[in-house]
């Protein structure tokens, strides 16, 4: 059975940059703690002879040509941006004083 | 008491750990049909996928793979039968999707080597570089860090990102940890860099700018007491962008680790940047662990499994190694290795053979190569391969060959071509340049030299031949460099009774 603990959802709220309450976090820890016991199912049937897959389609070699079609103008690529300064995308603050 | 490089290397042994990061010079991005060209107005080559916008699928480029398995090849890796693409999830807005698509367990490219030759004053040396791992991934966006005092990401009120570059195919070529290089680490480091370089270049997989960030290095670096046989703590320092920063920044971190190791602290294990200007390097951001990157298979990706059929072709195409087909040319040309490393260094090796192979006396398509034409494109801060056609130097060279031009005269049609006069042959019509060789106007020259100075011609009719100098100069000079030369010391030693 996986455990997940208290801490490890803080470290992942925190990767995430998703804020919680202290609350949230023990309600979490036991939730997902629960996902991650009915997913582990999968193990049981999961054989030695079953190569595991990252794709539901067995195929490989997919591959496109190296032609460049039309992209989207400035305007259409930021037309979504919550704000833009001189044809960029802007951003908050990434990282606060040293 | 501060230790120097020197006395830093006699207590504490070094070792690397090199990670070169290459743009690919594909036309379009890995995972989409983008433009990839350099300097182009922001956010204009990208769409839905490299935006990372909701449904968006990504489709890998074919001719990255192939170039991925060629840069394998030509360093002696194993190409994977298998091998997948892995998201790499971060939080930072360099890439709109919040990861990268990467490798992570599964390269295309693993366990190769290069070896490195170095000169030193004990000689040349040769260390085995092995090659951990190439793998396959895409460049992130561009930012611009605005506010603050420093125009760092530290304490910037916020940021700009251009995102032409995101998805940009991108390989990344990683060492495994090169011990035993002593005091010639930096060396090592950089001469790796640069037979890269070379090898990548010669693949013609990439533009290898490393002032434009085609070709990058992140240089790791740990010391050990000499004798202790264990690895320190290692830094990695990023922000590498030319071949000579990867030694400076190398000789500076190890002098850094060695005297704080001398002070009894500790190394942390962090990212620095190199300072171009000082040569010093400062901290960066500490790295997040491997795991907190939570990489994944990408599930909207299938596998690359290269069949032997595709491998094989694809190093039935491998150039001749960069380092070997230099030694062959030297030995051909019978150069020294100051005038090689000169070709080397102003990449002119290629068209100086290309040159030589349509006929141009080997000598003189080195001279005209490294001297007039380098000039001029140094002048104008242009490569000198766009400022004349190796088919017209070796047209030119073959005139001053056969006798039809002097020097000076070449350098005139040189410079007509240049300028656009049109081909050698139109700037000699246009121009009138022709070698003067006919006996009555090169006489008439001779005559009033000899009566300009008296004295002279005096001299040599007295048997002072070296004296003749003087006055076969005049005749240049009246001739305006048109004349031949040995013709005109012929008829001068004659007409004076020495001939």
């Amino acid at each position: 059975m996986a455990a997940i603990s208290r801490d490890d959802v803080a470290h992942l709220a925190k990767l995430a940059r998703i804020e919680m309450l202290p609350e949230e976090l023990d309600h979490l820890a036991t939730e997902l703690g629960q996902i991650l016991g009915a997913v582990a199912r999968v193990q049981e049937v999961a054989t030695s002879n079953i190569a595991p897959t990252s794709h539901p389609l067995s195929m490989s070699n997919v591959f496109r040509d190296d032609v460049v079609k039309p992209s989207l103008t400035n305007e259409e690529a930021l037309s979504g941006a919550p704000a833009k300064v001189d044809d960029r995308f802007k951003v908050p603050q990434i990282l606060g004083e040293e | 008491m501060t230790l120097d490089y020197q006395a830093a290397t006699e207590k504490y042994e070094p070792t690397l750990g090199l990670e070169v990061h290459v743009e690919l010079n594909t036309n379009s991005k890995m995972f989409c049909s983008c433009a990839t060209e350099f300097g182009a107005e922001p956010n204009t080559q990208t769409c839905p996928v490299c935006l990372g916008l909701p449904g968006a699928l990504p489709v890998v480029n074919g001719k990255a793979i192939e170039s991925t398995i060629l840069i394998g090849l030509a360093l002696n890796c194993s190409i994977a039968p298998y091998s997948r693409f892995a998201r790499k999830n971060y939080f930072y807005p360099d890439m709109p999707k919040n990861f990268q698509t990467s490798q992570y367990d599964e390269p295309i490219c693993v366990d190769g080597y290069l070896d490195v030759e170095i000169t030193t004053e004990e000689g040349t040396k040769v260390f085995r570089v092995e090659i951990e791992r190439v793998h396959m991934e895409e460049d992130t966006g561009k930012s611009l860090h605005v506010g603050g005092s420093t125009g760092r990401i530290h304490g910037a009120e916020y940021s700009l990102l251009d995102y032409n570059r995101a998805g940009i195919p991108l390989v990344e070529i990683v060492t495994k940890i090169i011990p035993g290089t002593g005091k010639y680490a930096p060396q090592v480091a950089r001469a790796y860099v640069t037979q890269l370089r070379d090898i990548l270049r010669s693949l013609g997989v990439s533009d290898v700018k490393m002032e434009q960030g085609s070709l990058r290095c992140d240089a790791n670096v740990s010391l050990a007491p000499i004798g202790s046989g264990k690895l320190g703590t290692r830094s990695e320092t990023k922000n590498v962008n030319s071949l000579r920063s990867v030694e400076r920044a190398l000789t500076g971190e190890i002098e850094r680790q060695a005297n704080r190791l001398e002070a009894g602290e500790r190394i942390i294990q962090e990212t620095r940047h190199f300072l171009e200007e000082s040569g010093l390097t400062r901290p960066g951001r500490s790295k997040e662990q491997a795991e907190d990157y939570r990489y994944f298979p990408e599930p909207d990706l299938v596998p690359v499994t290269p069949d032997a059929k595709w491998i094989e072709e694809l190093r039935a195409k491998l150039p001749e190694n960069p380092a070997d087909r230099r030694k062959r040319l030297q030995a051909e040309w019978g150069v020294p290795d100051s005038e090689m490393g000169s070709l080397v260094n102003a990449e002119l090796v290629d068209v100086v053979e290309e040159t030589i192979k349509l006929g141009a006396e080997p000598t003189r398509a080195r001279t005209w190569w490294l001297g007039e034409i380098s000039r001029v494109a140094n002048e104008r801060e242009v490569a000198p391969t766009s400022l004349i056609s190796t088919r017209s130097v070796a047209e030119i060279i073959s005139l001053i060959t056969s006798g039809e031009l002097t020097d000076k005269l070449a350098r005139q049609v040189v410079e007509g071509v240049i300028n656009g006069e049109g081909s050698p042959k139109d700037v000699i019509e246009k121009r009138g340049l022709k070698v003067v060789s006919d006996g009555s106007a090169l006489m008439a020259a001779i005559e009033a030299a000899i009566s300009a100075q008296p004295d002279t011609a005096e001299r040599v009719r007295g048997g002072n031949i070296p004296a003749a100098g003087a006055l076969i100069g005049a005749v240049m000079k009246a001739t305006g460099g048109a004349a031949d030369a040995a013709k005109v010391r012929e008829l001068l030693l004659k007409h004076l009774g020495q001939g």
